[in-house]
Parts: structure tokens; sequence; C-alpha cells
């Protein structure tokens, strides 16, 4: 039990769960997923190798000049990579060396890091999980954990509870790589790597719902730019800045690229003026489609996405959605569609957008909303206000005036 | 709009100068002096330690000057807020009463601290002001309690620009043993005249950078023997009452800024309220649908106007004012968000469907700019009321 065992290498295993599905091309996921983690990582110096379908980051010799120092850049690192879709969890590892005598006193090491948390307040159990990628060695996993499960009994009289305890020790035996040790898993999002199912345009309000419809779409593999209509003098420019914030948010997860901010003051007016009122919302709605849909045209997205949600605001039915469809060419996707509004706080929590989401700064001014808005709009009523204007001219002349704003983390 | 579809850059006219004055140009030089050459710490025994200490008094007594008080009885603080947190909480805890009588239309500085006493089981009074936005001397002394501890009104309203009458209120708190009278100037030093020995309050604050000075800095005057006791321990800077190693470069500044203030301060004043009347009339006769927010005859500060528009909401009006280079302040939000009217507008009865805009302005504003904010005060005031007539078909707000 020297002290020089404490200086053995530490690194950070990544795991990631629904990319083994993917038979016939899973090296196109994992390539994006490596590159996903190697962007996320840029400037760390952080070194990323991908042995045998898991991923490691490392500490390249020199980089770091004290154990501390090390530990302060994985956790650092550790908090980016869990906002990496296609992760599932992580743990900071230390590696050893492939003799059963190694594993056991490293693995005392990381319990009595552990224990030192609990400060000699209560005695928790624990279990030690071992996975054997290497069949050579001269032991099974059940063998290696119930001696490594010995050895820190016997060191630091703690309890084993296989199936409820307190906290595991990991013990990772790869093939052809050192084994390695740990005591700590954190979750990461989950989903599949951002790029490797195209790129989507999210219709960015400043409200909760539109950055989660967001980070969810981000999930399932979507690069995303977002699209904000931007009303002034009705909202003000710290209004912008919020929802340029909320990109930023999101572009820490690599779920947002480029904010386009469209002047919509003019054609909302004009659209306000077509109507008694009652329609306004649904003709701004389906004018923002078509606004969307030639940016989508610009950066080669496939699909629209808005944050509504069915029944949340009186003009959110079934009905207005429909009709809101038809005046877009892509694919509209609502991912929040049958989420609870609690269910959209807690992730919006989460991800870290409520607080900003809440500021002050209003989306769109209420006086562009009518006292009572249509419920169940028919389309008849819809076209013969916008008849009244050239609705495509008009979206293709905002378009052209769309202010493009990169995202940067 | 120029032709060929790019706009004329406009030229800025800040009319904001309630929220932050442009600090001088020799604040700011003497700002950057002070932090390159005395950066020793003023209670350092050396003589470098000692150079700073000289600056420190030095600035105490131009700060002194403009309040026609003692240096010694005037310390720094880190804000206009904490001289006022320090010039309500302190009197009060030490004080035997547990009741407090405030305006009801005090910063939050001051308000939120007596309510901050309130959470700790001191009785609060607020007094409403009447419609003009002026505290009535009587209603105070009405208010007033057999332990009441403190007393709080504000010399300058800083959202209606109105005038507290102060020395009218001290002397309604009578002669034996009465409350300690703090007194908020922070919306009216520089702007206005004033001396602690006409005042007959017990403690004053004012900030730095409300009097062309630098942020991060205000002051608090006590009276000699007032009570008071420190927010928080540490090395006794400040007589004990502020710890902390004093931020000399803003103090240098926040000096200077008071000495200039001084200077011709009755002249300037007047100018400035001669420039306010022009404005106001001017945007009286000039933009429909205008009103002041309170009487004109009212007594106050020379620099704040208030206009209020009945039937439209503020914000809006407010970023269609930016969007034409005029940077003002609302005291109100969007009309039917839930947001409201601040305490101020609601004390003197305004409503959610009146926007309130507060222009506010310095000695260095000209006619000239003035005249031509009138205009783009008329202009943005008829794009709000387009879209809000929009929302309103048959009533039209304007025959």
């Amino acid at each position: 039990m020297s002290d020089r065992t404490i200086y053995l290498p530490r690194v950070i295993l990544c795991r990631f769960g629904e990319l083994f599905l993917k038979q016939g091309n899973r090296s196109r996921f994992l390539g994006r997923l490596e590159s996903n983690v190697n962007k996320t990582l840029a400037g760390t110096g952080l070194k990323v190798s991908s042995p045998h379908g898991r991923l490691i980051i490392k500490v390249p010799e020199g980089l770091c000049s004290t154990p501390e120092e090390t530990e302060a850049l994985l956790l650092d690192a550790g908090d980016r990579l869990s906002r990496v879709f296609g992760l599932v969890s992580l743990s900071i590892a230390t590696r050893t060396t492939p003799s059963i005598e190694a594993m056991c006193e490293t693995a005392l090491i990381e319990a009595r890091k552990v224990l030192h948390r609990y400060d000699g307040k209560g005695e928790p159990s624990f279990k030690v999980d071992c996975r054997r990628g290497d069949k050579n060695f001269p032991m099974t996993s059940y063998e290696i954990a119930a001696k490594v499960g010995y050895h820190i009994i016997k060191a630091l009289n703690l309890r084993v509870d296989v199936h409820n305890p307190d906290f595991s020790i990991g013990i990772e035996l790869g093939k052809g790589t050192p084994p390695l040790v740990f005591a700590d898993t954190r979750a990461c999002p989950g989903g599949l790597p951002i790029g490797t199912a195209g790129r989507g345009l999210l219709l960015l309000s400043g409200g909760i719902d539109s950055p989660v419809a967001g980070w969810l779409a981000g999930k399932r593999g979507l690069s995303l730019d977002g699209i904000y209509f931007h009303s002034p003098p009705f909202v003000g420019e710290k209004t912008r800045d919020k929802i340029l914030e909320l990109a930023r948010i999101l572009g820490r997860s690599q779920a947002m690229d480029n904010v386009f901010v469209v002047p919509f003051t003019e054609i909302q007016k004009k659209l306000r003026e077509s109507t008694k009122g009652d329609l306004s919302v649904i003709l701004y709605r389906r004018m923002m489609m078509r606004i969307a849909d030639r940016i989508a045209d610009k950066t080669n997205a496939g699909l629209l996405i808005t944050g509504e949600n069915l029944s949340q605001v009186a003009s959110q039915t079934v009905e207005n959605m429909a009709i809101i469809d038809k005046a877009a060419r892509h694919l509209v996707i609502r991912p929040l569609v049958t989420y609870d509004k609690m269910e959209t706080v807690a992730l919006a929590r989460r991800l870290g957008t409520y607080e900003t989401s809440t500021l002050p700064y209003d989306d769109c001014c209420s006086l562009f909303m009518p006292n009572n808005p249509a419920i169940a709009a028919r389309i008849e009523n819809v076209l013969a206000c916008e008849v009244k204007l050239d609705v495509e001219a008009e979206a293709d002349a905002v378009a052209e005036r769309v202010d493009r704003v990169p995202v940067l983390v | 709009m120029l032709a060929f579809g790019y706009t004329r850059p406009r030229p800025m006219i800040y009319l904001d100068h309630a929220a932050s004055t442009p600090p001088h140009e020799s604040v700011l030089r003497a700002v950057d002096a002070t932090a390159r050459e005395l950066f020793a710490n003023p209670s350092s025994a050396h003589s470098e330690g000692a150079k700073a200490a000289r600056a420190l008094e030095g600035a105490r007594a131009q700060v002194a000057a403009l309040l026609g008080a003692e240096p010694r009885d005037c310390i720094f603080t880190g804000s206009g807020t904490e001289a006022d947190a320090l010039g309500v909480l302190g009197p009060a805890r030490r004080a035997r009463g547990r009741h407090v009588v405030l305006s009801a239309i005090e910063h939050p500085a001051v308000m939120g601290n007596a309510e901050l006493l309130e959470k700790a089981g001191y009785r609060l009074t607020r007094v409403p002001p009447n419609a003009a936005g002026v505290i009535d001397p009587d209603a105070v002394a009405a208010a007033m309690q057999a332990d009441t501890a403190l007393v709080a009104v504000m010399l300058v309203n800083n959202e209606l620009g109105t005038l507290q009458p102060i020395a009218a209120i001290a002397q309604k708190l009578g002669h034996t043993k009465p409350p300690h009278l703090h007194v908020d100037a922070v919306a009216a030093a520089g702007f206005l005249p004033m001396s602690v020995r006409t005042l007959g309050c017990d403690s004053i604050a004012i900030s730095g950078h409300k009097l062309q000075g630098p942020r991060g800095v205000g002051a608090l005057w006590m009276r000699p023997g007032a009570g008071n006791e420190s927010l928080y321990a540490g090395g006794g800077q400040e007589k004990g009452l502020r710890s902390g190693t004093e931020n000399l470069p803003a103090i240098v500044g926040l000096g200077l800024a008071c000495e200039l203030a001084r200077k011709g301060l009755h002249e300037r004043s007047a100018a400035v309220a001669r420039l306010r009347d022009a404005f106001e009339e001017s945007a009286l006769s000039r933009v429909p649908g205008s009103r002041t927010t309170v009487p004109q005859g009212t007594p106050r500060g020379p620099h704040i106007a208030s206009l209020a528009f009945d039937g439209l909401p503020a914000e809006p009006l407010l970023h269609a004012l930016d969007a034409r280079g005029v940077r003002a302040a609302a005291g109100s939000a969007c009309a039917s968000k839930k947001k409201g009217p601040s305490h101020v507008l609601k004390a003197i009865g305004i409503g959610d469907d009146t926007a309130v805009l507060r222009f506010s302005l310095s000695p260095e504003t000209t006619t000239a700019e003035l005249e031509l904010a009138v205009a783009l005060l008329g202009e943005a005031v008829a794009e709000i009321e387009r879209v809000v007539n929009l929302s309103r078909p048959r009533k039209s707000r304007h025959v």
C-alpha cells in the first residue's frame, strides 16, 4: 500500500448504449460520436481513443504537473461530456496493471476515496462489478470480484450488499488494454450522436418549451439551427439577447449551430390588419412556417421543430396545428406535443434553460394577440385573409433580410 | 430613411441620467491615476499608505462640502444602495423602538431593507403620497407611534422627480428624542443644492454614478451622535461602520464628481429645470395624448420629466423610442402582462393601461436634443397607437 499507487494514470471511461443496436452502420455512428466528443473537449488538451468499442479520454503526459490538476481537469471534462448525446454514462477511472494484486490495491484506493466522503458517518455497503473482456486472464469475472471484495472488506471492514449497495467498485478488464478501476458512474443524456440524423430548424421563442423541444430533437441525432422572429419595438433588444443565451445553452450540448433572426414586425402588422383578430395567431404561425421553409432550404434542414403542445394555450388545438402545417413545405415535428407542463419544466431545469426562459423579457408582445383566438380555425377563412397579401412574396422578402448569428459556446 | 435602403445613423439622445450618468472626463482620469499611483493600502503605516490615506480624506472633504457637512461625519460605501442599507438597518437595530415609518414611494434600496426589518419583527407603516407624488408631513406625523425607531423619506423621487418636504417632516418629528430620520438623496445629489443644516435629518445616502462619478461607490452622512452599527464585521475601516479596504480610485472619483457638481450648482440646477420645463411644454403641445404624470406645479428635482400616455403600453413605447435613438426609462411594463406598473406609479393611482416614461436630463443636455426627442416621441407614440387601435377597432382613442 505504498503512496506511489495514487499516481496511477487517471482516465475517463465513456459508455454508449443505443449505438450497439446499429449493426450495419455502427462505425458511422461511432465515428460521429468520437468527433463530437473531440469537439466537446477541444482546448482541454485531453486525448480521445476508442479501443474495442469504448471511448477512453486520456491525459497526455506533461499536460498536468500534479495529481490535483489532473483530477480538476477530468472533473471539468466530465461535466462537458455529461451533455454529449450518444453517451449513456461515464466514469473517471484509474488505470492499473493486469494482475489481481494491482487490481485489489487500486480498488482499495477507490473505495477509500468514497469512504472519505462519508466522513465517518454511517457504514456504507458496497459491491464489486467486474467485466472481463480479456478471456485469457486466469480468473473469471466472478472470482476477480470476490477476491477484490474480500481485500476491501479486510482493509476497511465494510459490508457487502450485492442488491442495493451504497456504492460499487467497477473493474473493466479489456483485451490488450490495462484494467480500469472506478467507483463513480455519472449519467449522460443517452440518445444518438448529433449529426447522425441530418439537420433540423428549431422555431425558438423565448419561452420554456422551444429550447426543450430542440434539446429532445438533438437527442435523436439532429444537428440544429434556430430561427427567431423578432418584432421590434414591441419587444426589446434584451429579448433577442435572451434568445441567443438560450441558443448558447443548447449549444453546450452541440444542439445549436446558428440562430437566424427574422425581422418580423412589418409582416406581423400587415397580418394583424388582414383579420378581425381571431385568426391572427394562426396567420403569424403560418407565416413563420413559410419563412422557416426558406431558411431550411438554405441550411439543408430536413424538418422544422416547434415547442407547441396540445391544448397548452387556447389556440394550440389539433385543428389549428393542422392548418399551420399546411403552410409548411417541410415536415414539422413537435417533440413536446403530448408533454404536461410539469414534465417540460422539469426537463428545462435539467438542461439549464429554465432560468433564462423565465427572465421577464417578453418573447412576443401581447399587443399582437387577439382577445379570443380561434379555437378551431377553418382553412377557408384563413386563406381568405391571406389572399389580401401576397404571402409567398412577403415570405421571400423577409427571408432575404434574415440575420445569421453563429452560436459560440 | 435614405434612398438605397439603408438607414441614416441615428444620433443617440441620452435622457436616462436618473438611471446612470456618463462620468466626467476628469473623473475618469482621476480614477485611472489613483488606481495606478495610489495602490497602497490607506491603513498601511508606511509613506505610500499615508499618501493613499491623504487622498481618501481629501475625497471625504469634497463629498462633505457638497452636503454642507463635516468630513468626519461622512463614510464611503460600495454603492448608494449600501449607504441606504446602512442608514436604515443600522439606526433601527440600535434603537429600542420596533416601529418604522417610510414613504410608500421609496426606492427598493430603502423599501427592501425596511422589509428586512419587518421580517425581523419590526412593524412597518407606509405613508402614501398625494396624487402629485408628494408626502404630506402631517401624514408622517400621524403615522408616528410611541416606539417609532426610524423614519425614511427620500429627497427626490427617482421615478417622478417629486421633491419631498424633508425639513417640514423633520420639524414634525419633534425635538425630544425624535426617531432617526434617514434621507435617500441618491436621485437628488448633484442636481439639487442641499445642506444637512437645513434638511434636519440624521443620515443621507448618495451614489457616485448618479452625479457623473464612478460606479461601485456611495457615501453616507451621519449626524454626529446618531446611533448606527455596521452590517458586517471586518478590519474596521470607515469608523468601523464599513469594513473592507477602501475602493480608493472610485472614492477619489466620487470626491471629484462632488466637487465638480458643487461649483455653480444653483445656476446649473435652475438651467436644467428650465430645459425640463421647455421639454414638457413642447411634448404636451406636439405629442397627442401626452400628459405630465404629476401636475407641473409640483415641487420637483430639476432633471426628471415624467410623461404619461393613457391607453398605451409602456415597454413597446420605450423600445420604439430606443429604435429612434432616444434612451428613456419606463416605470411600467407591457400593459397586459402581470408585471404592471411600479409601486411608485401604483401609489399615485396610475393603472395598468397607462404608459409612463421618464426622461431625465443633465446640464449637458441641449435644447436641440430635446426638440428632436419630442419629434421622435411623437413618431413612436403614433407607431404604437396604430397597433393598439388594431386591437380595439371600434374604440378610437382620439376623435
